[in-house]
């Protein structure tokens, strides 16, 4: 055999070889122990519209966090007005970025001014609509800090999300921060989305708060709220006949989910009904413990996300840093509950604002279907081919076969995910790499028309074929490349194969059967192509 | 085996006239039912809203769904049967933007497990797309598609003519054009438009008639595709766009064999009448032309029929792609490159019975 004819035939060889060796892994149910350690064991991964799952992305209300961040703010404000002997008669977060504050005497303002300059950097100074002389002043944060606490909120919000999904238990979660302030959460395999959705998207903000006894509830609730007072609500009753109780309560919480350290699921042992069992670490113990000397026999609320699940009457200062959240929960509620109040709160709430919800079995008879399509529509392009061009239609034939090998090594290969829109792609590929060696049969067929000898006809042939296969080529890879850039899961995946299809479908066309067509005639000796 | 004789001499370039004819009506027909639909059909991921796809156990009528989702205040709902007969399987669709979208799929759920029964129910699907992630979908979408047509027609301008100092002026016109746009602050429709007037306007100016005919093949193909999803009111959905973005590709491969081989021989028969070497290397790509269309044609029928109903509207997309794309590139590509010529309706004909058979 001639040299450079054994260096492409074992190329060939070389490039089969290794695509069965990474498509391995994803056919056969057991490897050798010895495989991983010298050989991948990557499987193709597929996409949640093939295995079932959800795809969700949230938008992550960055504002609020901006907002809570001010009304935190607000209190250490306070702290050092009081401090600097500063009075005022007015400090509360006027809008979303600033903090207003009124003085009582206009020469408390120089004062005021260093105060902010000295203890809060982030905030910038502005006066009042009268200028120097007014008694307003205006602490404006900046926009790098906003930015700072918008991109923590992100960070940490996937930080909970995940601890969340990881106590709630999938395989394989994927969650990400996804541009500026939204999250990509990909949960493969879900069994019970609705559980799935309850438990991301609950910001689980948990607070205690004084319910406000000095003040009348049903002033409050005609519109003359007190000032630091709040109207929450209890809900009681089953979905449909729901009643709703209402709370005045002292704005400040005495208490936040910050301090806890641990939330199970116990059972009454009286009524038999679950409930979740907090514990605070030893800051939030002394504070629990101070708050509830300091307030006997008054009502302690405990509210989670602005609904107040329970507000029991303090019987006794209450030492250990425990307590209970009550309600009328079933045993997957509470242990739900559990899992978000472990994880702890989301620094803002979240927003649903796409779901991509995929059930195994649709995901199942997805992929049935697919690989249905593919066998019968393989099975008649290949059957066709041998009609039409005989041997070289077995050629053909073989060079379609190899392609859906190295597209489906290819896949393991660089990691990539196959779609239903993938599954397509192959399908399309299967008819559009048959293009290839069409046009180069044909042109085979004229050379060999002509009265040219088998090898110069397939000498010819390819390198008549050669520009406009690539030129046929390059089009659909442009669009496919395209479409890589823009798409997003499902069309990925279909640009994936797409592309991956053309290059094998390049490669086997103009290099294996070529090589296989050289090594009949060259050194078999053929004298008659049956093409 | 062959189907095409060699030597076959149909006369296409004769026909042209009602080639033409029938394509204006195609694309005049997509035009006019465009503008009686009011637009498209636009599915959730672009349109924004809800769509669940659910399956019962036994059977079930959509008003009685209707009756259920009445409890959430969503009868008004599109509900349509869905996959096969027997599966009880229906897509309820609601693209109402200002209805609460988040948790939406939990409510329906419950309306629908309080209605049938828990265990009568399953949820198969759900895509919710909020009206933010909609309004970035359709921009991706559509620079997606700006961005393949600039690509096609740069290669295609470059390497139709071999003049590729020709493709570099087409992009950095355009690059010119499309920054004036967007610095207007204009949509991305107007992009797209502006794009394609600058393309076509270079094309006539720079006398790139092999990539003009492309482009008008291109556009042809893609624009009566859309107007058989206006027709059947089939929905406008991610996948739909990369199929047709699919058939760009497909259809530029077709144009691009029968191109090749009309500079071929125009080399080769300088002599002759350039009407007459279009015929000719019509005639002697047809085996190619239709072989290839055949194969393509076939998976793809396959994947309508039996691919299942996620992916039946990708499969519409390329089914028409392709049947259209095949014709374009004998009918419509070609005689587009006597524009230049003065031929374009006259002249060239009367080829048929010079060489072997055909009519």
């Amino acid at each position: 055999m001639s040299k450079k004819l054994q260096w492409r035939g074992f190329i060939v060889l070389l490039v089969i070889a290794l695509a069965l060796i990474y498509l391995t892994p994803s056919i056969s149910k057991t490897l050798p122990s010895w495989w991983p350690n010298i050989l991948p064991e990557e499987k193709i991964h597929l996409g949640l519209d093939l295995k079932g799952g959800m795809h969700l992305v949230l938008e992550v209300q960055t504002q609020k966090a901006v907002e809570s961040h001010l009304e935190r703010m607000v209190e250490d404000i306070k702290y050092s007005l009081r401090k600097a002997k500063i009075r005022y008669q007015e400090l509360k977060r006027s809008s979303s970025d600033r903090i207003g504050l009124t003085l009582i005497r206009g020469e408390d303002r120089k004062a005021a001014e260093e105060m902010a300059a000295n203890n809060f950097p982030d905030f910038a100074v502005e006066s009042g609509a009268f200028g120097e002389s007014d008694l307003r002043l205006e602490l404006v944060l900046s926009q790098k800090a906003q930015q700072h606490i918008k991109s923590m909120a992100v960070d940490q919000a996937v930080e909970t999300i995940t601890n969340r999904i990881d106590q709630f238990g999938v395989a394989e979660p994927d969650i990400r921060p996804q541009g500026r302030d939204r999250i990509l959460i990909q949960l493969p395999g879900i069994k019970d989305p609705k559980r799935a959705i309850d438990i991301i998207g609950k910001t689980a903000l948990l607070e205690f708060k004084l319910v406000d006894e000095d003040n009348s509830l049903e002033e409050a609730l005609k519109g003359t709220i007190p000032p630091g007072d709040e109207i929450l609500y209890q809900i009681k009753g089953e979905p449909g006949s729901q009643r709703k109780i209402p709370f005045l309560l002292k704005k400040r919480a005495v208490l936040t989910g910050e301090y806890l350290t641990d939330a199970r699921v116990r059972i009454d042992s009286q009524y038999s009904e679950p409930y979740v069992s907090i514990s605070f670490d030893s800051r939030g113990a002394r504070l629990f413990e101070q708050i509830t000397g300091a307030n006997i026999k008054k009502r302690l609320a405990i509210v989670l996300d602005a609904v107040v699940s329970s507000a029991p009457v303090i019987q006794d200062r209450i030492s250990g840093g425990r307590a209970q959240i009550t309600g009328r929960f079933t045993m997957e509620e509470a242990r739900d509950l559990a899992i978000v109040l472990r994880a702890g709160a989301l620094p803002a709430p979240v927003k649903i604002i796409e779901e991509r919800t995929v059930g195994p079995s649709l995901g199942k008879d997805s992929i049935d279907k697919g690989l249905k399509s593919m066998i019968t529509g393989g099975l008649i392009v290949i059957l066709f081919m041998v009609f039409y061009y005989r041997f070289a239609g077995i050629l053909a034939d073989v060079a379609l076969f190899l392609n859906i090998i190295f597209i489906a090594a290819g896949l393991a290969f660089f990691g990539a995910t196959l779609t239903l829109p993938g599954i397509a792609g192959i399908i399309l590929i299967i008819g559009m790499a048959i293009d290839a060696n069409v046009l180069i049969f044909e042109r085979i067929r004229e050379e060999l028309r002509l009265g040219k000898t088998p090898r110069a006809a397939v000498d010819g042939g390819y390198s008549k074929a050669l520009v406009t296969i690539l030129d046929a080529n390059i089009t659909t890879l442009i669009a496919a490349l395209v479409l890589f850039q823009f798409g997003t899961g499902p069309v990925k995946g279909f640009a994936v194969t797409l592309s991956m299809g053309i290059i094998a479908s390049l490669f086997t066309a103009l290099f294996v059967t070529r090589v296989i067509f050289d090594y009949l005639i060259i050194e078999r000796g053929m004298k008659k192509i049956s093409i | 085996m062959e189907f095409i004789r060699p030597g076959i001499n149909i006369d296409f370039i004769g026909r042209r006239k009602t080639a033409y004819l029938l394509s204006a009506a195609f694309i005049l027909l997509t035009l006019l039912l465009l503008l009686f639909r009011g637009g498209l059909n636009l599915g959730v991921d672009f349109a924004s809203g809800i769509l669940i796809q659910v399956r019962f156990s036994h059977p079930t009528t959509p008003g009685e769904i209707r009756e259920a989702l009445r409890s959430i205040a969503m009868e008004d709902s599109l509900i349509q049967a869905f996959g096969q007969k027997g599966e009880f399987e229906y897509l309820i669709r609601v693209s109402e933007s200002d209805i609460e979208l988040s948790g939406l799929s939990n409510r329906v759920k419950k309306s629908l497990d309080g209605m049938f029964g828990e265990k009568n129910v399953e949820v198969r699907r759900v895509e919710m797309v909020g009206p933010k992630v909609g309004k970035d979908l359709r921009e991706k979408a559509l620079f997606a598609i700006f961005y393949a047509l600039l690509f096609m027609v740069i290669y295609i301008s470059g390497r139709f003519e071999y003049k590729w100092t020709m493709s570099i002026v087409m992009a950095a016109s355009l690059a010119f054009g499309v920054y004036i746009i967007s610095e207007l602050g204009m949509s991305i429709i107007w992009l797209i438009a502006v794009a394609l007037l600058i393309t076509i306007g270079l094309c006539w100016f720079l006398r790139l008639e092999y990539a003009l005919g492309a482009i008008i093949a291109l556009f042809h193909d893609i624009i009566i595709t859309i107007g058989a999803f206006a027709l059947t009111n089939r929905e406008v959905t991610l996948p739909v766009v990369a199929a047709l973005l699919t058939i760009v590709g497909y259809s530029l491969n077709d144009t691009i064999v029968v191109f090749d081989r009309i500079r071929e021989n125009y080399r080769r028969y300088r002599s002759r009448d350039f009407a007459e070497v279009i015929n000719q290397s019509i005639n002697e790509t047809l085996s190619r032309t239709l072989l290839t269309s055949a194969t393509t044609l076939i998976v793809v029928v396959c994947l309508f029929i039996i691919g299942g109903g996620v992916i039946h509207d990708f499969a519409f997309a390329l089914l028409v792609g392709i049947v259209v794309g095949t014709y374009s590139s004998i009918y419509v590509a070609s005689p587009a490159l006597l524009i230049w010529r003065g031929q374009l309706w006259e002249g060239g004909a009367g080829l048929s019975g010079r060489r072997g058979k055909g009519s």
